[in-house]
């Protein structure tokens, strides 16, 4: 069995296509192309120069010697923030814009919850000269301000999306609006390995970069390519599923997925799907999502923005649902404390999204021997204000 | 028993579907909205499930979405608001809804309520033709309901083929690359796509929507077409005037 994509466009029953006949003409015309393009030879090529000279990999795999010490255990951290533009984001965006040029696309929209996968996006539509569009919710502008202002910097224009909950999937439903109103000149950049086949795929595969480099080094630092544990944070799933990718069939590695659980998992404001969600459409996709009993989709909560989104991967879905993956749920108070303890141990200020992951060394006990690798996906700089109110720093 | 959908169709005339939101304005309105169409004329009726994430959705479908959701309607209400409708009214209904709502509710359950009402059709934005034919078909044709397919400008010569090959009753064919009620006219372009369709000469009648507001729209839409269908114009209208003087809309249309 294997826990990546089939050649139908599902993981298990999970994935799939379920998108109006609007977009039928553009999501096949991305299935007919995305490997095709994305193995040619010199699309390799351009991606991993770019990938080396303009976002500054590999990024390095860092041995936290003060937080192994204090956990007793031996974690990595895989340091995606310090990719340009502080996230793991940029090796999609990058690979996605190769794509659009190679297709003959001359317009760029996004969706954006937390703002990085906007600037990333906003980042390689200036490298490359082609007009941006972001979609971000009404209340996501507000709680990332300095991302707003750096896409605007950039270059592209940020559209606030007012309808429904007025978050990330609000924007991503805008998106998709565009995309329908303008399906020939304009590619859409999706941030996250959700959506309809292909994009969950094609998102993984650029971000699979991240455990690529993980083999070689940890082989180098440890004489062997498996940790014991991967650990990342999921809103949609980008930066877990670019860490698991080469590993998700080596069952001697094992694979934890940590959720928001926003103020409690059963406090009504959560966003820990795998805990509430149950089966059904997203965006496109057949995966698990938070929903009433009739069906309507319900709003999310964390007090991180980009992992406020009420469903995850298709994935991911499969791999709750085979039991490969062990689901943490972390809450807004435990993530804030973990991130402070990252910034005091190790002068790693990370991204709130990121500290849901790193809370997970308060929840589970590791051995001495193991080795742990977290990635840590983002930086916490466009997290500051949100820090200094909640420490009262 | 041949279908209501299949029988209006046969009838000689340009047919005027509207669609509507079940719950808006006001959540006991559905019943009085479908009554009152027919009665001054509709053909058909497209009864909208609202859905909170309506992707196909222009602000004013979506507006009206949110809001009957907000007046508390579900699946099961509406099916409880519609359960006598066959009582008073005789013209095709079809139930139009994005899929994850029929998915909780069950698709067989589902179908067989659509059936006991006596629903004629549906149509499903979101759930791909291929899809449906795996998985859904044999469960809508036991039920007789007929499942409609959308078009649009963009999509190729040979998918309309299949598509067409696949329908039963009518191909809606949406007007534009849009979401609902986003354009104002007509242009060229929908002109050289109507022609298009036209000289296809396929074997289900078709029925244009998408930006068909007003009587100037109704006639160009339907000089090539069987009929069309309006929605956001029609919401505009009730949420302005309510569901008492929907003679006075419809009147400006036919
Ligand atoms: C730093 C960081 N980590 C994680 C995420 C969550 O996204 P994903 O689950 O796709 O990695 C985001 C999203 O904005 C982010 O900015």
């Amino acid at each position: 069995m294997s826990y990546n994509i089939n050649e139908k466009g599902y993981y298990g029953e999970f994935g799939g296509a379920y998108i109006p006949e609007m977009l039928y003409p553009n999501i096949e015309e991305l299935s007919q192309n995305y490997i095709k393009i994305s193995e040619d030879p010199s699309f390799k090529e351009e991606f991993n120069q770019l990938l080396k000279d303009y976002v500054g990999r590999p990024s390095p795999l860092y041995f936290a010697k003060r937080l192994s010490e204090k956990y007793n255990t031996k974690i990595y951290l895989k340091r995606e923030d310090l990719n340009h533009t502080g996230a793991h984001k940029v090796n999609n965006t990058i690979g996605q814009i190769l794509l659009a040029k190679r297709l003959g696309k001359t317009r760029i929209i996004a969706e954006t919850g937390a703002g990085q996968h906007g600037v990333a996006t906003a980042t390689v539509c200036a490298l490359m000269g082609i007009e941006c569009v972001v979609y971000m919710g009404e209340i996501d502008i507000a709680r990332q301000a300095p991302n707003v202002a750096r896409m605007k910097m950039l270059g592209a224009k940020v559209v606030p999306a007012l309808s429904g909950s007025r978050t990330l999937k609000d924007a991503t439903n805008e998106a998709m609006r565009d995309w329908i109103n303008n399906p020939v000149n304009t590619h859409y950049i999706v941030g996250s390995v959700v959506g309809p086949h292909p994009y969950p795929d094609m998102v993984a595969r650029f971000q699979a970069i991240v455990s690529e480099e993980i083999k070689t080094q940890l082989k180098e630092k440890e004489g062997t390519e498996n940790p014991d544990y991967l650990i990342a944070c999921v809103g949609g799933g980008s930066n877990a599923a670019g860490t698991y990718y080469h590993y998700l069939d080596n069952t001697d590695v094992n694979i934890i997925a940590v959720e928001a659980a926003g103020k409690g998992v059963d406090s009504g404001q959560s966003a820990a799907t795998s805990v509430l969600g149950k089966e059904g459409i997203i965006h496109g996709s057949k995966t698990l999502l938070m929903q009433t009993n009739d069906g309507q989709i319900t709003e999310p909560y964390s007090i991180s923005a980009g992992l406020d989104y009420p469903g995850v991967g298709p994935m991911h879905a499969n791999l709750y649902k085979t039991g490969r993956a062990e689901f943490i749920a972390i809450t807004d108070d435990e993530a804030m404390t973990a991130g402070l303890e990252l910034s005091q141990l190790e002068g790693i200020i990370p991204a709130i999204e990121t500290s849901h992951a790193l809370a997970v060394f308060e929840h589970k006990t590791f051995n001495p021997d193991d080795i742990i690798v977290v990635n840590l996906s983002g930086r916490g700089d466009k997290d500051l204000q949100n820090y200094i109110d909640y420490f009262k720093l | 028993m041949t279908n209501r959908i299949n029988k209006k169709l046969q009838e000689d005339k340009k047919l005027l579907s509207i669609y509507f939101t079940a719950g808006y304005p006001n959540i006991d309105d559905t019943v009085t909205t479908i009554q009152n169409l027919e009665k001054n004329g509709v053909d058909m009726i497209e009864i909208g499930l609202p859905f909170s994430d309506p992707l196909a959705d222009g602000p004013t479908i979506q507006a009206s979405s949110t809001q009957a959701l907000k007046n508390g309607m579900t699946s099961e209400l509406l099916f409880e608001q519609l359960k006598d409708i066959r009582k008073t009214v005789s013209i095709p209904l079809i139930i139009m809804g994005y899929f994850n709502p029929m998915l909780q509710y069950g698709v067989d359950a589902f179908c067989k309520k659509c059936q006991e009402i006596g629903i004629d059709g549906l149509i499903i934005p979101d759930l791909p033709v291929d899809v449906y034919h795996s998985d859904y078909k044999s469960i809508f044709e036991s039920y007789g309901l007929i499942n409609i397919f959308l078009i649009t400008p963009q999509t190729s010569d040979e998918r309309i083929r299949f598509i067409d090959s696949v329908s039963d009753g009518f191909i809606y064919m949406v007007s534009s690359a849009s979401t609902t009620g986003a354009k104002s006219g007509f242009g060229d372009e929908q002109e050289a796509y109507f022609t298009r369709i036209a000289n296809m000469k396929l074997n289900n009648p078709q029925i244009v929507g998408f930006g068909i507001s007003n009587s100037d729209t109704f006639t160009q839409a339907t000089k090539y077409a069987k009929g069309a269908i309006i929605g956001s114009a029609f919401i505009k209208h009730v949420t302005n005037n309510g569901v008492d003087t929907i003679d006075q809309f419809v009147k400006t249309i036919i």
